[in-house]
């Protein structure tokens, strides 16, 4: 019954949450505490877990909670669950996209989709850089703190971090996984040094 | 496309998505440039200025945008078979990974190692993130009205919170819009013309 219930819940929240990963958490936090799942100290410790292991957080926090309510049962439902109401639309928007793929309302409509992606994709990597450029954004007097102490405010291991992975994706064509290993053994030694 | 070779190819697109699922820190978008790297430049299953079509679709849709992408990318290549294989395969990383922490290591985020190599990976995170607005932006920003659109969006979203939905609604209507006035137009040409 509870797996059921897993699968219907998950399920309801793949199908109404877009923009994906952290406009998902709420929808999922009100969820379980209608369904007495887990408490709320449980529940800060999943999203900090499913935002640092790879994957989409949301369905990383899916399999995360039906694991604790159900064990793997409950951690398969839940996953297939969030994963499937996108699947289907996805396959159903794409049956639509090939077919009037050189009409011209199709293309003027993903050319306006398009510009809205770059404008999606550029606000994301301000909101990121607010946790892992920064210290202490959270603070309501983060400005004032920055003005008198600049240096206490921004994370300058991440900083330099970020421009190598920069100038190593964008110069030099590395691959972003050779990237990604690099800046986690980076983080390690900056941890080290500091 | 014959039989054996559709078995083969969903194994590849399979173990192409376990790859990408395994490394796809920092959701949806910081996995742009690594589905560029594979699946265009690597496998070249689909053309450049496609794949930004495929994301395009992928973001419109609800649900995880990781998760989309893959499906996308995998109907795009193989139909509803390639979507199923590249979405488990996507899936399966971190579902493996969660499973194991939530089993073993319930402590896993307060180990000092984790979460130094966890903070590298936020930063590099976010040069993949710019990495992937500057190559979708090459393929998608193409006149003024583009940039116009892709600031305000980035305003919106960036400093005014709005829910992107509405934003990818908009351009949406934008585009609809703009066709139907050029077809009003033509038809207003074409009256003109048989008026003489």
């Amino acid at each position: 019954m509870s797996l059921i219930k897993l699968l219907i819940t998950f399920f309801k929240i793949g199908a109404f949450s877009f923009g994906g990963g952290y406009a998902m958490i709420p929808i999922i936090q009100r969820e379980i505490e209608k369904n007495c799942w887990l408490s709320v100290k449980e529940f800060v410790d999943i999203i900090g877990i499913a935002g640092m292991t790879p994957g989409p957080i949301a369905v990383n926090s899916a399999t995360f909670v039906g694991f604790k309510v159900n064990g793997i049962l409950g951690a398969l439902f839940s996953s297939f669950g969030i994963m499937v109401p996108s699947f289907i639309c996805v396959v159903i928007i794409f049956k639509y996209f090939n077919k009037f793929k050189d009409h011209e309302l199709n293309l003027l409509i993903f050319k306006g989709i398009k510009s809205v992606v770059v404008g999606l994709i550029s606000s994301a990597a301000i909101s990121v850089s607010k946790t892992s450029l920064l210290k202490g954004f959270s603070d309501p007097n983060y400005w004032g703190n920055f003005i008198t102490a600049p240096l206490k405010a921004v994370n300058i291991a991440g900083l330099i971090i970020a421009i190598f992975s920069l100038v190593m994706l964008i110069k030099y064509k590395l691959h972003p996984i050779l990237v990604i290993l690099s800046s986690a053994v980076l983080g390690i030694l900056s941890a080290c040094i500091v | 496309m014959k039989k054996e070779n559709s078995m083969k190819l969903m194994l590849k697109l399979f173990s192409t998505f376990f790859k990408i699922g395994l490394f796809s820190f920092g959701g949806g978008y910081a996995m742009i440039p690594l589905i560029e790297k594979e699946i265009v430049d690597k496998r070249g299953w689909v053309a450049k200025d496609e794949i930004v079509d495929v994301l395009a679709v992928a973001q419109s849709t609800p649900g995880a945008v990781a998760v989309n992408s893959a499906t996308a990318v995998g109907y795009k290549i193989a139909g509803f078979k390639g979507a199923v294989a590249s979405t488990f395969g996507v899936a399966v990383p971190s579902f493996t990974i969660i499973i194991t922490i939530a089993a073993f290591f319930s402590r896993f985020k307060d180990y000092v190692v984790v979460k130094s190599a966890f903070s590298g990976i936020g930063a590099a995170v976010v040069a993949l993130i710019v990495t992937a607005a500057i190559s979708v932006s090459k393929n998608s920003i193409k006149d003024r009205v583009d940039i116009l659109v892709a600031s305000i969006t980035f305003l919106l979203v960036a400093f005014l919170k709005v829910n992107p939905i509405f934003l990818i609604i908009g351009g949406a209507l934008l585009g609809g819009a703009t066709y139907f006035f050029r077809i009003l137009k033509l038809k207003k040409r074409r009256d003109e013309y048989e008026s003489y």
